[in-house]
């Protein structure tokens, strides 16, 4: 029943889409200066449907209706109510069906908005939206159906892949979804801006808020998701620079480089060429990111189950999109040349995106850099934290630098007055610097670096917001980015220096003493949960100069559908430090390996990534309020 | 013709990267262990533990069979499994086995060897366990059965039990 009710709307869909580019086009050669009604209801029908459709899919994994294929394969019936819901896009089939949902209501509200801009242009970036989610449409009707049956329908499903069953990774992808599939709209917009020449100022303010919020949302996106790997899979670290990280990363380089450089178009009617080019690369490289981890030509926790057909369909519209874009782009290419006056806040802003141009395209060889080889010479290798940590780190202590100086630059010609100021606060950055590592230990010249142009952006900022508080015409959405941007590397790079990592092997009542710290086994028991078995831990940490006692009861998880082990990380958290054990079992042996941790200022890294992107959200809606 | 030479070039180059995709996409990138059996193992390059060479899979063509074991002294299955290896490499002759040294302090190795006694014909070293991803290798111990042609007989997954022990007797002792 569910099953039919979403074809069909699925069908409705295809139909709707189809619809609205004969109309728009239609539509075009007409000499009306507005848009017809038409258009509008079909799209909101569209916006509807797909709405509906995906409920229909939430409920099939509620009530657990085994008949649908997807909901067989990753539902259970004693599931938890939240993990059915999540597990509507936990895999593949779901996920893309909340692709088609975000292309769909971007296409609807960026038609509805923007009512100002002319007409060519909004039916322009309707119908190239439209094309893109026909593309995504054709895919989940022929090729991936959420709603295929399974016959005989099965008494029980096979369950969610436990490690997904968390409450971070429940809303990891609509977030991070909202993030990249909505740079779908100022993909179209880029090109209709390109069909229509509709350029400049008005175009910035037409793109704008989409991209705004597309950044913001894929900030707290990567942030879901790096929580969800610090508790989920056991390692103790939060960044790990997978592929797959790699891959949400990379669109929010192309985002943050975009934001910036549309102040420029807005602001001063430059780097048109260059916006666009921004547009078209943050979508290309979305849906790249999407056919890397589904594709399976890379493994990881995304790729839900290799089916080369699916890549295969994937690289077809990628390529198509790409040569679309290169192509119309190559037609309307214009060079002008800019007089850019070095020191102006043009200039900076260029800075600031060839900057984060460097860091994708690192990024970006380092994640497709062992496809190629692997593929050219058939020798494996991989891509690992130290290259980027060699490649990036040292370019992060001058971007810093120049994120700090950067906003306090006038546009078209800068005079530098504030220079004391900042020789001030740069003093006072390595004067902290220097206390720190007096009062607790040394670091490396490197982190020494970090932790002064971190706190130099930090201060820089402080005096900002100080004085955007007293209302002195300084934007409180950026200071607040840049502050919590500045705390998130100075908390990244403390964190790494300050942490503490042993390993070792323990049986019940046995204690493991090291530093000051003494690590107790007290206990060990098996309970049974609702939808797995539990070896659960007891640990006491001591520690021998402070008050310290601490239990912690780290797991092993026995999972029956699917039958797997996980292993729970016990951590318990503060505000300044989190201690962390994980356990596990070693075949044979009354030992268990444990790893001990502390981590400091974890709940720092957190909060900082959250007040970046709600600089993001209240920029947006600041926008929202003087346009709308 | 100078912007046309940019098109050009950045045309093909996204050409080949679409088609690195496209051949990637039909390439098995999936180690497993069940796939492994049967498969040559190519392309061997271990660092000797003590003496500066490597360790290459003209090295183990010289044997009629060898067990690569895959070990740490931080390992306590290892340790389990640590008799049945030394009895193999004493009753058997065809057979020689190579211990590949995994994520481990070399001290502690040393040590590990000194007090258990030692097994291995020869020991490579994987400080940080990049060289056993080519093996397949999930966890230690492990171990893996090949013939002179460098071809999988058999993977073992933990330590080294009694009935692995009688198959590779019976293996070896075939020829």
């Amino acid at each position: 029943m569910l099953s039919n009710i979403g074809n069909t709307l699925l069908s409705l869909n295809i139909l709707i889409g189809i619809s609205i580019i004969y109309f728009s086009f239609k539509n075009l050669n007409n000499n009306k200066i507005l848009i017809g009604k038409k258009i509008y209801h079909l799209c909101l029908f569209q916006s509807t449907f797909i709405i509906i459709c995906f409920l229909t899919l939430v409920s099939a994994f509620i009530v657990s209706d085994f008949s649908i294929i997807t909901v067989y394969q990753n539902s259970h019936s004693l599931k938890p109510f939240l993990y059915k819901i999540s597990g509507t896009w936990g895999n593949h089939e779901g996920s893309l069906l909340l692709w088609a949902i975000i292309l769909t209501i971007f296409s609807f509200f960026f038609l509805f908005y923007n009512k100002y801009h002319p007409k060519n242009y909004r039916i322009y970036s309707l119908i190239i939206q439209n094309i893109l989610i026909l593309g995504f449409l054709f895919f989940l009707l022929f090729n991936s159906n959420p709603f295929s049956m399974v016959s005989p329908t099965p008494k029980e499903g096979l369950g969610l892949n436990p490690i997904l069953q968390d409450p971070a990774l429940a809303i990891h992808p609509p977030l991070l979804y909202v993030g990249f599939v909505g740079s779908s709209i100022y993909f179209s917009a880029a090109m209709a801006s390109l069909i229509t020449n509709y350029s400049g100022k008005l175009f910035a303010q037409s793109i704008k808020n989409w991209v705004l919020i597309s950044w913001s949302f894929q900030t707290l996106g990567i942030l879901a998701g790096s929580i969800w790997a610090y508790y989920e899979l056991g390692w103790g670290g939060f960044w790990f620079w997978d592929p797959v990280e790699n891959a949400s990363l990379l669109p929010w380089f192309a985002m943050s480089a975009l934001l910036h450089s549309l102040i420029v178009l807005e602001k001063r009617n430059l780097l048109y060429f260059w916006v666009i080019i921004l547009c078209l690369l943050t979508f290309i490289l979305s849906v790249t990111g999407t056919f890397l981890v589904r594709s399976g030509i890379l493994n990881s926790v995304h790729t839900f189950a290799n089916d080369p057909s699916r890549g295969l369909y994937i690289l077809i519209f990628l390529s198509l999109m790409i040569f679309a874009s290169v192509l119309l782009f190559f037609s309307k290419f214009k060079n002008n040349s800019y007089n850019l006056n070095s020191n102006s806040k043009e200039t900076f802003i260029l800075i600031n995106n060839w900057f984060m141009i460097f860091y994708l395209i690192t990024v970006l060889l380092g994640t497709i850099y062992p496809i190629f080889t692997e593929v050219l010479t058939d020798h494996k290798v991989s891509v690992g934290p130290p290259f980027y940590n060699a490649v990036i780190i040292p370019i992060v202590v001058i971007f810093l630098f120049f994120m700090s100086v950067g906003p306090r630059i006038k546009w078209i010609k800068n005079k530098f007055y504030n220079l004391n100021l900042l020789f001030k606060i740069l003093i006072a950055s390595i004067f902290i610097n220097f206390c720190i590592i007096y009062l607790f230990q040394g670091y490396s010249l490197m982190s020494n670096f970090i932790i002064i142009s971190a706190l130099f952006l930090v201060f820089a900022s402080l005096m900002d917001l100080y004085k955007s508080l007293k209302k002195q015409n300084i934007e409180l959405p950026r200071v607040i980015s840049h502050l919590a941007f500045g705390f998130l590397i100075l908390f990244i790079g403390l964190n790494y220096n300050f942490s503490i990592e042993k390993d070792f092997n323990l049986k019940v009542g046995e204690k493991k003493v090291f530093e000051n710290y003494s690590i107790e086994f007290q206990n060990l028991k098996l309970e049974d949960f609702k939808n797995y078995k539990a070896v659960i831990g007891e640990f006491n940490i001591s520690k021998s100069d402070e008050n310290l006692n601490q239990s912690l009861y780290p797991e092993i998880r026995i999972y029956e559908k699917p039958s797997t082990i996980t292993y729970e990380a016990s951590i318990r958290s503060d505000l300044l430090k989190d201690y962390y054990i994980t356990m596990s079992n070693i075949d044979r042996s009354e030992y268990y390996n444990i790893k001990f941790q502390k981590k400091p200022f974890m709940m720092w890294i957190w909060i900082s990534v959250i007040f970046i992107s709600l600089g993001g959200f209240l920029r947006f809606f600041k926008n929202a309020k003087k346009y709308y | 013709m100078q912007k046309n030479i940019i098109k050009l070039s950045i045309i093909s180059l996204i050409l080949f990267i679409i088609g690195v995709f496209f051949i990637g996409l039909n390439k098995s990138s999936i180690y497993d262990t069940k796939d492994l059996v049967g498969q040559k193992i190519t392309n061997i390059q271990l660092d000797h533990f003590s003496e500066n060479r490597i360790i290459t899979g003209e090295d183990l063509k010289k044997n009629d069979f060898t067990l690569i074991n895959f070990w740490a002294s931080w390992c306590a299955p290892c340790r389990d499994e640590h008799a049945t290896l030394l009895k193999l490499n004493n009753d058997e002759k065809n057979l020689k086995i190579l211990g590949v040294n995994f994520k481990d302090k070399k001290n502690n190795a040393l040590k590990f060897l000194k007090d258990l006694g030692d097994p291995y014909d020869d020991i490579a070293r994987d400080e940080f366990g990049k060289y056993s991803i080519n093996f397949g290798i999930y966890g230690i111990p492990e171990s893996i059965l090949i013939n002179k042609d460098l071809i999988i007989i058999k993977k073992f997954i933990g330590p080294i039990s009694k009935n692995d022990y009688n198959f590779i007797k019976q293996i070896v002792r075939k020829q």
